[in-house]
C-alpha cells in the first residue's frame, strides 16, 4: 500500500475506534478493547505510513470534495507530516497499550467516553499534520482543541478541573483567531486556500504584512506549543487530565505548535527576516529556562511534569530559531542540522515524556495524590514503575547514553557551528544561548533529581504510599515500550538520522545524515564526534573494574543492613526526611529574582520559642505572568464587556434595531465593493 | 576498535587509576605544608582507599538498589570521562566516542546518581547535601559551557584530541586575552566541581561544609572506595582538561614510544603546577558561606561571556 492509504486505514482505525467505544459503553471490558484495541491498530498502520512516506520522500496527496464552498478535505502526507504523524503514532501505540490498564477501574460509561474523546483526539492530531486546506485545517484544529478540552474536563466534579479547562479552551481560541487572521492574509494575497498554494508565497507579501503574518502564526501556535508568555493553561490543564491523556498532551498535542511553526516559517517562507529568527531563539530560551526554574518549585508531581515540557518545548525552539537564522545567512546544511536537532528533540521528548507521565500515572493510581511530599519508597512497592520513571527522568537530563543526550547534543553543535555563519556581532547569541541550555539541562537534572528522590526513595511519606501497589501488566507494558524507546533513540541515534533526510531535502533541499553519522556508522560526527552507543559499549567494558576492585579486597569485610547513621541521630522517621520543598530551596534562594518567594512562619510555644508545639509554614512563589499580565487583561476586558452591557438592554426592539442597522451597514459596503 | 587504540585506552586506564589519588595526595600534604603542619604522607589516600575496600559496610536498611548502583555509576563515568582526553598524549584513547560534550554530561550522569544515593537513604544530611551539589553544579554549568566554546570555537571542534592537536601547533597562544580569561573560569569550575575551598571543604564532613561530604555521609566501606575514587579520578579529569588545552606543551602528538616518557614527565609537572596554584587559593582563602558561591560562579560566567567575546575582537 502507498503511504496515502495506509494514512486512510489508520484514520479509519481511530473512526472505528470511537464509534465503537460508544457502542458497547455497557461494558467495561468490552469499551477499553475497543477503545484502545482500535487506535493500538490504528498507531500501528500510522507508524508504517510515516515510516514509508520518510523513507519514500515522496508528498502523496488526496483530496475529496465537501460540497460547500472553499472547504475541501484535502491530505498531503509529505516527509515533515509523516515525522510528526511518526511521533504521533509511537506514543499512541504506548498510550494506548498503557491505558487498558488505566481505565480498568473507571465506570463502564465512563471508560466509553473517554475512550470515545481519546479516539477523536488521535484522529484530529493526525489530520492536523496532514490537512493542507485552510478551513480543513482550522476544521481539524478546532475539533483537536475541542476533544482535548473533553479530555482535560474528564474529572469535572473538581473545581479545579473545570477551572483548568475553560482556560485551557479561551486560550487555545485566542490561539486560533489568530491564526485565522494568519491564513487569512495569507489567502487574501495568493487567492487560494490551499496549502501547497503557500508554499514558498510568503516571501512575495509585503514587508509590513510578511512580519505581521510571521508574528500571528508564531504566536497563534505558540499558544498551542505552550511557550512562554502564552503558556500558562498549560500548568493548569496538563495535570488535571487522566494521566493517560497528559501523556498524549504534553507528548503531541502541544507539538502541534511546533509542526504549525515549522510548516510557516520554512516552507511558506522562503526566507524569514532576522528578527523573526530571533524572536524564536528567544522564545525558545525564555521558554526553556523560566519552564525549568517553575518545574523546580513544583511538588505537584503533574504539574511539575508539565514545566517541564514548556522547558523542552523551548529545547525544540532554540533548533528551529537557529534553523531560520542559518537559513538567512544562506547556511542551508547548518540550518539543517539545527532543524534535524530540533525535530529529533521532538520525537525524543514525545517518547520520554509520555514515559514519565505514564509513570506519573502509575504512581497516582497508587497513590491517589498528586503531591510528592505524600510519596516517598516507592522503589520498593513499584520497581517496574520506578525503573521506568528513572530512564525517563536520566532521558530528560540530557544524559548520556540516552535520547535527550543526542538531541541536545546536536543543538550544541549546530549552536556552536553558527558562531562561524555569520560576522556580525549577532553570532556570539549563539554560544551564549548554549550557555544558557546548559544551565537549563543542568536545573533540569537537579529537578529530576528532586522528582525521582522525592517520589520513590527513602521512606513512604504517607499511608498510601506506604500501602501502593505495581500497575497491572498493561500499564507496564506501555511504559517499557516508550523506555525501550528512550534506549533506542538514544544508542541508535546513527540508524534514525536518515529518517530526517527527506525531510530537510523538501524544506531546504540538502541531505545532513550522510555528513552527520561517520562513514563506519558508529558515531555521529558534527563539530566533534560522540557515540552514544560507544559510551555504552565502554561502559559496559569498564564496569568489571570496580566490580574486581571490591571483590579484590574484600576478604575480612561484610555487609550488612543496619538503621541510617544520620550523623549519630537515631530513629529516622517519614517526618524528618529532606522534602521537596527543602530540596529547592537553594535554588529558591539563588534565583528570587525570578521567583520574588513568600513565606510565613508561625510557632505556637510555651517556654520557649526553641521549644515549639506547632509550627505552620507557609512559601509560595509570585505567579508573575497571571499578575503581570493576565490579571491586568482581565481586568480589562472586564471592564469593556462592563460598558457594553449598556447596549445589551434585554429589549426586543433594540435588538431588532441593532440587526437592522447593521443590514444597512453591509448593504452599503457591498454596494461600494 | 582496533589493537592500536586498544593499548594506548589500557595504559591511559592504568594511568588515571594510579595517578588520581597521587593528586589528592600531593594536594593534601602541599596544604599541610603551607600551613606548617608535617602532613599525613603523601600516599595516604591510597591508603585510606585500601583500608575502605578492606572493611564492611553497613547499608541503610531504608536504602533500595540505587544506593549501591550509585558509587559504581560515579566511578565508571569518571573512568570513561577521562579516556576521552588527551593525557600524555594529544591523541585521547576515546575520543571518537566523544568530546568535551560527552565529558561534561558523563560526569553530569555521576553526578545525578550520586545526588538520588544521597536521597535513597532518607537522611536530611543527605538530602542536604545532594540538594546543594546539585544547586551548584547546575550555576556552574553554564560559566564551563562558555569557556568550553571559547576552546572548542579557536580549535574547530570539540573533540579534545582536535582541540590538543590545534593547541600544540600554537603554543604560545596561552596570552591571548581570550584563552587566559577562558582559563580563569574553568580554575573557578574546577574549584566549585571538586568541592574545594572556598566552595566546599574536601577534609570535613560536618555541619560548616555540608555539600559533597554531606550527600555521601551514609557511605562505608567498598562503596565509599569507589566514590572516593571516582571523585578523585573526576578531579584529574577537570584538572587534565585545564592543563592540556591551555598549556599544551611537552604533550606528545600520538601514542608513540619515544616521545611519551617526556610527555609524561612534563604532564606531571603541569599537574604539579596547577595543584599548587589550587593549594595556594585554597590556604589564602576561608569557606564561603553558600549563598556566596553563586556570586563567585557569576563571576566565572562573566569571564567566560569575555573570553568569548574576546575571540573576536583581538
Amino acid at each position: 500500500m502507498t503511504s496515502i492509504q495506509l494514512l486512510y486505514t489508520a484514520l479509519t482505525a481511530y473512526a472505528c475506534g470511537a464509534a465503537a467505544s460508544l457502542l458497547v459503553a455497557r461494558s467495561n471490558r468490552l469499551a477499553r478493547f475497543a477503545s484502545f484495541g482500535f487506535p493500538l491498530l490504528g498507531a500501528l498502520l500510522g507508524i508504517a505510513a510515516s515510516l514509508t512516506a520518510l523513507v519514500e520522500g515522496t508528498a502523496e496527496s488526496a483530496a475529496v470534495a465537501s460540497g460547500v464552498p472553499l472547504l475541501e478535505y484535502s491530505v498531503r502526507l509529505d516527509s515533515l507530516s509523516a515525522f510528526f504523524n511518526l511521533a504521533l503514532s509511537v506514543l499512541a501505540g504506548a498510550i494506548s497499550t498503557y491505558s487498558f490498564g488505566y481505565v480498568a477501574g473507571l465506570p463502564s460509561k465512563s471508560a466509553a467516553i473517554l475512550g470515545f474523546f481519546y479516539n477523536v483526539l488521535l484522529l484530529s492530531l493526525t489530520l492536523v499534520f496532514t490537512a493542507s486546506n485552510v478551513f480543513f485545517f482550522l476544521i481539524v484544529w478546532e475539533v483537536m482543541a475541542g476533544a482535548a478540552y473533553c479530555l482535560v474536563s474528564f474529572d469535572h466534579g473538581k473545581q479545579e478541573t473545570r477551572q483548568a479547562g475553560i482556560l485551557f479552551l479561551i486560550m487555545s481560541h485566542a490561539g486560533t483567531a489568530l491564526l485565522l487572521l494568519g491564513f487569512l492574509t495569507l489567502a487574501s494575497s495568493t487567492g487560494s486556500l490551499s496549502f501547497s498554494a503557500y508554499h514558498h508565497a510568503g516571501g512575495k507579501l509585503p514587508e509590513l504584512q510578511r512580519g505581521a503574518v510571521l508574528l500571528l502564526f508564531f504566536f497563534g501556535f505558540g499558544v498551542k506549543a505552550g511557550i512562554i508568555p502564552v503558556h500558562i493553561w498549560l500548568p493548569a490543564a496538563h495535570p488535571v487530565a487522566p494521566s493517560n491523556i497528559s501523556a498524549l498532551m504534553s507528548g503531541i498535542v502541544i507539538k502541534t505548535g511546533v509542526y504549525g511553526i515549522v510548516r510557516v516559517f520554512f516552507y511558506f517562507f522562503d526566507i524569514v527576516p532576522v528578527w523573526a529568527g530571533t524572536l524564536v531563539l528567544a522564545a525558545g530560551v525564555t521558554s526553556a529556562l523560566l519552564g525549568v526554574l517553575y518545574a523546580l518549585m513544583e511538588h505537584d508531581l503533574k504539574r511539575l511534569l508539565a514545566y517541564h515540557s514548556i522547558e523542552n518545548m523551548g529545547i525544540i525552539l532554540i533548533g528551529v530559531g537557529s534553523g531560520l537564522l542559518f537559513r538567512a545567512f544562506e547556511r542551508p546544511n547548518l540550518a539543517a542540522v539545527a532543524i534535524v536537532a530540533a525535530l529529533y528533540h521532538t520525537l525524543n521528548h514525545a517518547v520520554f515524556k509520555g514515559l514519565l507521565f505514564l509513570g506519573a500515572g502509575s504512581v497516582l493510581h497508587a497513590v491517589h495524590t498528586r503531591n510528592m511530599e505524600q510519596m516517598g519508597g516507592l522503589i520498593r512497592r513499584m520497581p517496574f514503575t520506578a525503573f521506568g520513571f528513572l530512564v525517563g527522568a536520566v532521558a530528560i537530563s540530557g544524559l548520556p547514553p540516552l535520547n535527550g543526550f543526542v538531541s541536545e547534543w546536536l543543538t550544541y553543535q549546530a549552536l556552536l557551528a553558527g558562531f562561524g555563519a555569520t560576522g556580525s556581532l549577532t553570532r556570539i547569541m549563539f554560544p551564549v544561548t548554549g550557555a544558557l541550555l546548559a544551565l537549563t539541562s543542568a536545573l533540569a537534572a537537579a529537578c529530576f533529581v528532586k522528582a525521582f528522590g522525592i517520589t520513590f526513595l527513602a521512606l513512604p511519606r504517607s499511608a498510601e504510599a506506604a500501602e501502593a501497589r505495581e500497575a497491572p501488566l498493561s500499564m507496564r507494558f506501555g511504559m517499557g515500550v516508550l523506555a525501550a524507546g528512550c534506549l533506542a533513540l538514544g544508542l541508535g541515534a546513527t540508524w534514525f538520522l536518515p529518517l530526517f533526510d527527506t525531510v530537510t531535502e523538501q524544506a531546504l533541499g540538502v541531505r545532513v545524515s550522510s555528513g552527520l553519522v561517520t562513514a563506519d556508522g558508529w558515531s555521529l560526527n558534527a563539530g566533534g564526534a560522540v557515540s552514544t552507543a560507544g559510551i555504552a559499549v565502554a561502559l559496559t567494558l569498564l564496569a568489571p573494574i570496580p566490580a574486581l576492585l571490591t571483590l579484590l579486597w574484600k576478604r575480612g569485610g561484610d555487609r550488612r543492613t543496619g538503621p541510617v547513621w544520620d550523623c549519630g541521630l537515631p530513629g529516622l522517621t517519614a517526618a524528618n526526611q529532606f522534602t521537596a520543598t527543602a530540596f529547592s530551596k537553594p535554588l529558591r534562594m539563588v534565583f528570587s529574582a525570578v521567583y520574588r518567594p513568600r513565606r510565613e512562619i508561625q510557632a505556637d510555644f510555651e517556654v520557649s520559642p526553641y521549644y515549639p508545639r506547632a509550627i505552620r509554614f507557609e512559601s509560595e512563589i509570585e505567579p508573575t505572568f497571571e499578575k503581570g499580565l493576565y490579571n491586568p487583561l482581565r481586568s480589562a476586558i472586564l471592564a469593556i464587556a462592563d460598558r457594553f452591557r449598556a447596549i445589551q438592554a434585554g429589549s426586543v426592539h433594540a435588538y431588532l434595531a441593532y440587526i437592522f442597522v447593521t443590514l444597512i451597514l453591509l448593504l452599503v459596503f457591498g454596494a461600494r465593493a | 576498535m582496533t589493537t592500536a587504540s586498544l593499548l594506548p585506552a589500557l595504559m591511559q586506564l592504568a594511568l588515571l587509576l594510579a595517578i588520581a589519588p597521587l593528586t589528592g595526595g600531593v594536594m593534601r600534604i602541599a596544604k599541610a605544608r603551607f600551613q606548617t603542619r608535617r602532613g599525613p604522607g603523601i600516599l595516604q589516600p591510597y591508603r585510606d582507599l585500601h583500608k575502605l575496600l578492606k572493611k564492611g559496610m553497613v547499608i541503610p536498611d531504608t536504602a533500595s538498589w540505587l544506593f549501591g548502583a550509585a558509587p559504581y555509576v560515579v566511578f565508571l563515568s569518571s573512568l570513561l570521562a577521562g579516556l576521552m582526553i588527551p593525557m600524555v598524549a594529544a591523541d585521547a584513547p576515546l575520543s571518537f566516542f566523544g568530546g568535551v560534550l560527552a565529558v561534561v554530561y558523563l560526569l553530569g550522569l555521576g553526578r545525578f546518581f550520586l545526588a538520588l544515593g544521597g536521597l535513597d537513604s532518607g537522611s536530611s544530611f543527605g538530602g542536604l547535601g545532594s540538594s546543594r551539589e546539585m544547586t551548584i553544579a547546575a550555576l556552574a554549568e553554564p560559566a564551563m559551557m562558555l569557556a568550553v566554546f571559547t576552546v572548542a570555537i579557536g580549535a574547530g571542534s570539540t573533540n579534545l584530541s582536535t582541540v590538543a592537536h590545534a593547541a600544540l601547533g600554537q603554543s604560545w597562544r596561552f596570552f591571548a586575552p581570550s584563552q587566559m580569561l577562558a582559563f580563569a573560569a574553568l580554575l573557578i569550575v574546577l574549584i566549585a566541581e571538586t568541592g574545594r575551598i572556598p566552595v566546599d571543604n574536601p577534609a570535613t564532613h560536618l555541619e560548616l561544609t555540608m555539600i559533597h561530604e554531606a550527600m555521601i555521609l551514609e557511605y562505608s566501606g567498598p562503596y565509599l572506595a569507589l566514590i572516593e575514587w571516582g571523585a578523585s579520578i573526576k578531579q584529574l579529569v577537570l584538572m587534565t582538561l585545564l592543563v592540556n588545552t591551555f598549556f599544551p606543551f611537552g604533550l606528545s602528538p600520538a601514542w608513540a614510544a619515544g616521545g611519551l616518557p617526556a610527555s609524561l614527565v612534563w604532564y606531571v609537572l603541569k599537574l604539579l603546577l596547577l595543584s599548587g596554584v589550587i593549594v595556594l587559593i585554597e590556604t589564602t582563602n576561608a569557606k564561603m558561606r553558600l549563598f556566596r558561591v553563586p556570586e563567585l560562579l557569576a563571576v566565572a560566567f562573566v569571564l567566560g561571556a569575555l573570553a568569548l567575546v574576546s575571540t573576536f575582537l583581538f
